[in-house]
């Protein structure tokens, strides 16, 4: 039979190198994996496609970073919610509610050169978001009712909202009929930072987001009562926290940068509003948090990992005609490794014989 | 031999050793019990006593040594075996079946032996014999902590013992319940049943035991007869160094500082305790006290002096301001401070360093954070000062706080808040799971904050830590607080009342 055992003390070398562990044994295990399912193609060469290639070719590179930006904007916000132990599940359908909210403003607003016109599509966006998400901690508070169903089941909300707005009044007058809004102008649109691709400010907002959130964590009373509301809530009361505003907060601050990712792919890499907005980035944003170790600057090198699995598999896909799950099997085998690892580093592993 | 010429030993232990990694938990341990006398096991939280007594109980096995039960080698392999033997039991905690009746419990806890048809006769003749008030056919949920005593007592006295081995067993009793099991344990002794009586309450021991053999770090200190020896004396044995004499220089009880006008409260928790009318006046200078046995209303007192939950207006006075909309933090501002009892995720967040920890209590004046941001440096500062002045033993201050032991984390507790001088201290169990030392030095800290004007409320379950260091002692129970007990011409006799209700 196997136990497990608690740790007395936990190895700090083992945490910090637990990613690049569970990277390996990804690694190796998707090795396994090609030699049984490819033929006639190299293992070597998928490998090369896969990890390698995202990473000096310039194109791939540039769009490894787009994908990564909207992937930190919300792991920055769920990793902070989770912190607090507020289970944010939903933030898909907090970047589709913030993609269409900010949208709207810039359809609205669509003949109108201005440089006031993109913060408040932006403001908009992080609106749609909160405003989403509130809804969660308004019946967690108000009702108790479970956020993690709230949310997770409002995603579905929103993705059906958002085809309503699409074949109703968002759509282009002139778009003969295909449930897309009309192309942005070019007032609405994100500025690019990288010329000739389509890498915009978004990644740059990422960055400083994620120092202002390390600043909030670690310095700021804000960041103890996330943390002590989230692992001993009496402790909280007895600190003086107000546990209803630490679930406001965390579903307010993380509903509001899902939104504002939502805003920032429209208006950015899509350049209007399509029914293909919603890609799973809310979800694998969950992921990229607890890689980070819920860290809102570690938070920017897994969002870098995970847009690398993203690029990787597709080129893999277009390259060598391989399945778009491949892409989903990474992510999901470097999680479970992750999480493997980590209970590992925590327990150990006692065999006994019953 | 037809007669024996001296008392024999029903049980020696020799030389005893058990070691955890590098922990001796018992080194080279010694002790005989005398056929039909009460014989002490004292010692401070790890000193080994549980060690000791589980490999008597059969439930470990020594690393070396041996040991003798009635004259015969005797090496246990589990309980059953020293059941067997003549050897009972009754644990600190209860293992009562609630649903069940006395007489179900009682059979279960039998092994099988011993039952026939007149059971529940049986068992009102050990209750008529040695004094143990019991009705086999009431359901344990129903009965009071002493009454459940007083069952696994009897169950145990089923399987006619020859050494009963008590532990703690007073620490849930009020004084009267006390009085009634003593008498009980004399008689057994007399009826010929030796009884191994754990415990680090001196008094008791001093009471009816006839001998003691004291325990401190693993290590026999060594057997002696506790009448020949001072409390204090005891008290020095067991933590092997002198003990500060408890006084107070300064009694000067002043004006009215907080005030508890005609509380009420009904328990949002079903198994919670309703709070009814609790009124109390306290002066500044003074200690107060409130007795009673746990569950009686404690936590949901706390809660609401704490300020997790808020008061109605006008029903808490603190400096004639009325604080009971004021949350734990805003309280801390006026120089309110409270040490919880629960410490693990209530008074400090067990996975957080001590530096963290001491975030919890901040009032500006200790410049930890200002605008809400923190300086780390201070803290530092400030949680060195708390461990150096309460000899809080750990490492670094950024040690997790579930790393330390019970004793330490409570005095870094204790400590945390009476750094700030608090002009009122709300404490419950100050000294509890803390050793005897510790608990001296912060009875001491207690006392010196109350000479220099301070008010101290202390809620314990410790009756003796509150006759020892309170002017003013109230009883809660069942959510109710008696008015204040005048020592001097009812004592002791109306606090134990008070304890189980005002019904004797």
């Amino acid at each position: 039979m196997i136990k497990l055992i608690p740790r007395v003390e936990n190895s700090t070398l083992m945490v910090l190198l637990s990613p690049l562990l569970a990277l390996t044994l990804t690694a190796l295990s998707a090795y396994l994996i090609f030699i049984f399912v490819l033929v006639d193609i190299p293992v070597s060469s998928v490998f090369f496609t896969l990890f390698v290639e995202p990473l000096i070719d310039s194109y791939y590179f540039s769009e490894l970073l787009v994908k990564a930006a909207p992937l930190m904007i919300i792991g920055l916000g769920l990793s902070i919610g989770f912190r607090a132990g507020i289970w944010n599940i939903g933030a898909e359908g907090q970047y589709v509610m913030g993609g269409i909210a900010g949208s709207a403003v810039g359809l609205y607003f669509y003949n109108v050169e201005a440089l006031w016109l993109l913060p408040l599509m932006t403001i908009a966006g992080i609106l749609g978001g909160m405003f989403y998400a509130g809804i969660a901690a308004f019946l967690r508070i108000k009702y108790q009712v479970n956020e993690i169903l709230v949310t997770l089941m409002l995603t579905y909300v929103a993705v059906l909202f958002l085809s309503a707005m699409l074949q109703g009044p968002l759509r282009n007058p002139s778009g003969f009929n295909f449930p897309e809004s009309r192309i942005f102008h070019d007032s609405a649109m994100l500025p690019i930072i990288w010329e000739g691709t389509r890498l915009h400010i978004g990644l740059i907002v990422a960055i400083i987001l994620s120092f202002v959130a390390w600043f909030g964590i670690k310095k700021h009373m804000f960041g103890m009562q996330i943390k002590i509301s989230g692992s001993a809530p009496r402790a909280a009361k007895f600190a003086g926290f107000d546990d209803n505003k630490t679930v406001w907060y965390s579903l307010l601050i993380s509903g509001g940068l899902a939104g504002l990712a939502g805003l920032f792919e429209a208006a950015g890499p899509a350049g209007q509003l399509t029914p293909g907005l919603p890609q799973f980035y809310g979800f694998t944003a969950i992921i990229v948090a607890f890689l980070a170790r819920l860290h809102p600057v570690g938070v920017l090198f897994s969002a870098l990992l995970i847009a690398l699995s993203y690029v990787g598999g597709e080129n893999v896909q277009i390259e060598y005609n391989l399945p778009s799950s491949i892409t989903q099997i990474f992510q999901g085998m470097l999680l479970f490794y992750f999480l493997a690892c980590d209970i590992l580093i925590k327990y150990k592993v006692i065999l006994f014989k019953t | 031999m037809k007669y024996q010429l001296e008392i024999s030993n029903i049980l020696e232990v020799s030389n005893i050793t058990k070691s955890y990694g590098d922990l001796k938990a018992n080194d080279n341990v010694s002790l005989s019990i005398k056929d039909s006398s009460i014989h002490a096991l004292l010692g401070e939280n790890g000193a080994g006593k549980s060690t000791l007594v589980k490999i008597i109980y059969g439930s470990l096995t020594p690393d070396s040594g041996e040991m003798k039960w009635a004259n015969n080698k005797y090496s246990p392999k589990s309980p059953f075996q020293a059941r067997e033997n003549g050897i009972a039991m009754v644990f600190q905690h209860f293992s009562l079946f609630e649903s069940l009746t006395v007489e179900d419990n009682i059979i279960l806890g039998l092994d099988g032996v011993g039952l026939n048809e007149n059971f529940s006769e049986q068992i009102i003749k050990y209750s008529k014999q040695y004094g143990l008030d019991i009705n086999p056919q009431q359901v344990v949920g129903d009965l009071s902590v002493g009454a459940r005593q007083r069952v696994e007592i009897i169950r145990c006295l089923m399987q006619n013992p020859k050494l009963l081995i008590m532990d703690e067993p007073t620490s849930v009793l009020t004084p009267q319940e006390v009085a009634d099991l003593f008498i009980t344990l004399k008689k057994l002794a007399a009826d010929g049943c030796a009884i191994l009586y754990i415990s680090h309450k001196l008094e008791e021991v001093r009471e009816i035991c006839s001998e003691a053999t004291i325990l401190r770090g693993g290590k026999l200190v060594q057997s002696c007869i506790p009448q020949e020896h001072s409390q204090k004396e005891l008290a020095e044995m067991m933590i092997g160094k002198k003990l500060t004499e408890l006084a107070r220089t300064n009694i000067n009880v002043g004006e009215t500082i907080f005030s508890i006008d005609n509380l009420s409260r009904k328990s949002d928790d079903i198994y919670g305790v309703n709070l009814k009318n609790i009124a109390l006046k306290m002066s500044k200078g003074s200690i107060v006290g409130i007795a009673g046995v746990a569950g009686n209303g404690q936590d949901e007192l706390m809660e609401l002096l704490i300020g997790e939950i808020p008061s109605p207006k006008a029903i808490l006075n603190f400096n004639g301001q009325d604080i009971g909309l004021l949350n734990s933090h805003e309280r801390r501002q006026l120089s309110m401070f409270f040490v919880p009892e629960e410490r693990l995720g209530h008074g400090a967040v067990p996975d957080m360093s001590l530096d963290e920890n001491m975030l919890l209590s901040r009032p500006d004046s200790t410049e930890m954070t200002s605008h809400d941001v923190i300086d780390w440096e201070k803290v530092a500062v400030h949680s060195k000062t708390v461990i150096d002045t309460f000899d809080v033993q750990t490492p670094s201050s950024r040690m997790l706080a579930k790393s330390l032991s019970g004793g330490n984390l409570q005095k870094f507790m204790v400590g945390r808040e009476l750094i700030q001088n608090p002009e009122l201290l709300i404490v419950a169990q100050p000294t509890w799971g803390v050793d005897a030392g510790s608990a001296n030095n912060i009875h001491q800290a207690l006392i010196e904050l109350a000479d220099k004007g301070s008010a101290i409320l202390i809620i314990s379950q410790d009756l003796d830590e509150i006759l020892s260091l309170c002017e003013q002692i109230h009883v809660l129970s069942e959510g109710q607080l008696s008015d204040a007990v005048d020592m001097k011409s009812e004592g002791l006799e109306k606090i134990s009342q008070l304890m189980v209700g005002g019904k004797v």
